[in-house]
């Protein structure tokens, strides 16, 4: 079913995105100001469930790459997809019928609504993560063996970059981030278009929905003066995994990512607890009093405790008092092909992946 | 070495003498509308007449909610001319496009994005174009505004662009008052312009007040340099209070809780302060207010200051209390507590009431309250324990008891014990706990950038030694100069390891 985004539902989303972007991601915050913007003009955003794709309609996967730092200054550049989207459609001799995004965890859920708006074409109810992940190799369409190239490139100047052909999609991944830094660390990216079926087939379905669901949720808790982080728990069927205080946070860079840890002392019912979480851009695993209750894929989340607000990984700091979730992981991600890439193993752990317990709060 | 320090508040004028810690004398007079004859009726008692009083004076230290009161009521604001240098980057949100719609209309001028602007690395986005700056320029000149405010993508790392479109400005219409976001710093575009153009638009406030409080200072026969407080417990000049007002944002809490940790000697506590109308609690970490987790907006504006983590309810000296329903509040009669409380021969019972019928404080006449029925004044009282309690319990980090300091005109309405809390410390003047605070505070200097290819010890010294510099030059003594805050964050995505180092010296003012 076709439907126009609310103007209210904006807000929903960006909350949910932050959610889903387990740290990494970036906090949509500015996009969503983009998008307000955008309706204000009269835009609107038409979200299109995956079910109503016909077999043979044309898809464009598209994501903004690059430093959020840079966004910061930058600010979103939609455009710069666009032309990525545009350069493709000329490579191909065919036009899109819908914009998809290949992340709905953090800013990356915004852009293929902006895309969408700037370009008048719907937006797929999908991505291909269901979270927020690192890098290429991670998404369902990479992992179900569909090809990532051609992969188009552009910035908001006249530069644009098209891998027409790639061994495979780690190979996509560190041509584009070399592309990228090229270009002042920020560029639109089309990744090889996917057809109505291969979405139905090999997409993480009714993400941007999910995403909305958990920020109505919050929205509402906030409105009625419940408890937002029950509410989501109770929307997601996720699990309290933590409350409780941050006490220390380490980081490192080591080849363009943030390693670090977390440690939280625990409050409430938590008290005299201590949780310890990993995290690679993402939070990836949480071990509690030294033991381990959640990793990757599964989705770990750190919100402020009042507000449910995400915390992401690059603004963690001392003494923020904080909740932590966990939410399941889609099945294609902890398919044995998805683990092979997205479960601890592909973040450098040595051990396998485990769901995280399903507890009631 | 002797300080004033005045808290200029939105009712009452606060100012205190202090001879090092020791406290000469002290005064709570009414804010008058001029500004001036408040402060030199405050500035006159506290130099008592006496000449020796005045002798070795070193600096008036001034905190003031004017310009944060400015902003959040709308008035005494300048049109600001907006320039934004970026294109073909930077223009997907628009200068001020999130402020509300009545702040905006009353600052915001002639808005113009041209290109130009750097990346992360210090390379040009494009050149900057200088040509299509002229023509802005005239277009500033003819439109008559006398302010503006210019942001360039990336200026924290270099003002290349901010500094040539500035002079391309100052040519074209001279007299005219520029703030670069590059002068207030950090990585952020939206909320860097922001606080620039709030900047811009406070600048002709700015310079009247600080006139004003040059004036009160001189005529009071004092020829001391005049200092205004910050929002995070350090001071600056005068002369740069006049370039960047914005810094004295939310100045109040802090000096108020600076001020319990002068008269208490206590660095790690929770602060109530009780005014007339709301208890604000803060709490000390180190000596210093804990900041707010997340940004805070001046008066609906999204800027990258960081406030203190302040929370305030409505229970204050002037609260009301309804004889006949047992309600509390959240009406106060505020200011005119002098004329409405039952003991100074008013009609309204409030919490002052109950406390001096409760012996909590001596104030007015108690005969006026002696009649109060016992149930009426256990309820109150178990009303103002609940509600204070559970304001402590909020600010707290973890279960064990906290000492709890009591500052404000209305300190005395807190009980002597309150659960959770280890101690309930009551501090003569503690009425002035602000104008104390302001008197006491340091200057500091702050470095926040990115380095690129240097270690982290080399990133966090040269980040220091630049922090040391601006210190200072802000009239620091070298020998006090003190670490407050370092934070190191490593930046994701970009080659070359950069490193974000931010840096925060404080220090004593130089004798």
């Amino acid at each position: 079913m076709m439907r126009e985004l609310e103007f209210d539902e904006l807000e929903a989303l960006a909350i949910g995105a932050g959610v889903l972007g387990t740290g990494g991601g970036n906090h949509p915050h500015l996009e969503l100001m983009c998008a307000q913007a955008d309706y204000l003009r009269g835009r609107r955003v038409t979200l299109l469930d995956p079910q109503e794709l016909a077999d043979d309609a044309r898809v464009a996967v598209v994501c903004i790459m690059g430093a959020p730092l840079v966004t910061k200054e930058r600010l979103p550049e939609p455009v710069a997809i666009c032309k990525a989207v545009r350069l493709m459609e000329e490579h191909c001799g065919k036009p899109f019928d819908a914009i998809m995004s290949i992340e709905i965890g953090g800013e990356n859920a915004f852009f293929a609504l902006l895309v969408g708006m700037e370009l008048g074409l719907p937006v797929v109810d999908a991505d291909t993560m269901g979270r927020a992940f690192p890098e290429a190799q991670m998404a369902s369409f990479a992992i179900r063996g569909l090809p990532v190239t051609p992969f188009a490139i552009a910035d908001i100047r006249d530069n644009a970059v098209l891998i027409p052909v790639a061994e495979n999609a780690t190979r996509v991944e560190r041509i584009g981030r070399k592309t990228v830094v090229e270009l002042g660390s920020i560029a639109g990216t089309c990744a090889a278009p996917r057809t109505g079926r291969e979405v139905k087939d090999h997409a993480i379905l009714n993400s941007i929905s999910r995403a909305l669901s958990i920020g109505n949720a919050v929205l509402d808790a906030r409105k009625a003066g419940a408890n937002p982080v029950a509410s989501v728990l109770e929307a997601e069927n996720g699990a309290l995994l933590f409350t409780g205080k941050v006490q220390d946070v380490s980081r490192r860079t080591t080849d363009g990512f943030v390693r670090g840890c977390a440690v939280l002392s625990g409050a409430g019912a938590f008290e005299g607890q201590r949780l310890e979480i990993d995290f690679q851009n993402e939070f990836s695993v949480a071990r509690l009093d030294g033991v381990r209750i959640a990793c990757v894929p599964d989705l770990i989340t750190v919100l402020d405790e009042e507000t449910a607000e995400a915390i992401g990984t690059e603004v963690l700091r001392y003494g923020q008092r904080v909740a932590v979730i966990a939410l399941p992981a889609d099945p294609i991600m902890t398919s044995p092909e998805g683990l092979a890439v997205t479960g601890p193993r592909a973040f450098g752990f040595d051990f396998d992946y485990q769901p995280f317990a399903e507890k009631t709060v | 070495m002797k300080r004033i320090g005045i808290d200029v508040g939105g009712t009452n004028t606060d100012a205190v003498l202090l001879d090092h810690n020791r406290i000469i004398r002290s005064i709570k007079t009414a804010t008058t509308t001029d500004v001036i004859s408040g402060i030199r009726t405050a500035v006159d008692h506290i130099l008592g007449g006496s000449d020796a009083d005045a002798d070795g004076i070193r600096a008036i230290m001034i905190g003031t909610t004017h310009f944060t009161n400015a902003v959040i009521e709308r008035r005494g604001l300048s049109k600001v001319a907006v320039i934004r240098i970026g294109l073909p980057a930077a223009h997907s949100i628009l200068p001020m496009q999130a402020w509300p719609a009545d702040l905006r209309s009353e600052v915001e001028g002639p808005t113009f994005l041209i290109r130009g602007g750097h990346e992360f690395d210090g390379r040009e986005i494009v050149p900057f174009d200088d040509e299509r700056m002229r023509e802005v320029a005239l277009e500033i000149r003819d439109s008559g505004v006398t302010a503006a405010a210019i942001t360039a993508v990336f200026s924290p790392l270099t003002s290349e662009c901010e500094e040539r479109a500035a002079a391309i400005l100052r040519d074209v219409v001279p007299g005219v008052s520029v703030t670069l976001s590059s002068q207030l710093g950090r990585i952020g575009l939206i909320e860097r312009e922001n606080a620039t153009i709030l900047n811009s638009a406070l600048h002709r406030l700015a310079r009247d007040t600080v006139a004003a409080f040059e004036t009160a200072v001189s005529e009071s026969g004092l020829r001391v340099p005049l200092y205004l407080t910050q929002n995070d417990g350090t001071v600056m000049p005068a002369s740069q209070a006049v370039r960047f007002p914005v810094l004295c944002f939310a100045s109040g809490p802090t000096n108020s809780m600076r001020g319990a940790r002068m008269l208490s000697g206590l660095d790690e506590a929770i602060v109530l302060d009780v005014g007339g109308t709301t208890t604000d609690a803060g709490v000390l970490v180190s000596g210093f207010p804990r900041e707010a987790n997340s940004k805070v907006d001046i008066g609906g504006v999204s800027t990258f200051f960081r406030m203190p983590d302040v929370v305030a309810i409505a229970l204050g000296g002037g609260t009301i209390v309804d004889e006949a329903s047992g309600r509390i509040g959240p009406q106060s009669v505020g200011y005119r507590i002098m004329e409405k409380a039952r003991v100074k021969g008013g009609d309204t019972l409030t919490l002052t009431d109950v406390a001096v019928r409760m012996n909590r404080m001596e104030f007015g006449d108690v005969s006026k309250v002696s009649e109060l029925p016992n149930s009426l004044v256990s309820n109150v009282d178990a009303w103002v324990n609940g509600r204070l309690a559970e304001l402590v319990d909020r600010m707290k980090t973890s279960a064990a008891a906290v000492p709890v300091i009591a500052v404000g005109g209305g300190a005395a309405l807190v009980p002597d014990e309150l659960p959770g809390v280890s101690t309930v410390i009551k501090v003569e003047h503690a009425g002035v706990a602000n104008a104390i605070g302001a008197a006491m505070a340091q200057v500091s200097g702050e470095c926040d950038q990115v380095f690129y290819g240097v270690s982290r010890d080399d990133a966090l010294a040269q980040a220091r030694d630049m922090a040391e510099r601006r210190a200072l030059e802000a009239g620091a003594d070298i020998e006090t100069v003190q670490l407050l805050d370092a934070e190191d964050i490593p930046l994701s995505y970009i080659p070359g390891n950069p490193l974000r180092v931010r840096v925060r010296l404080i220090a004593d003012l130089k004798a």
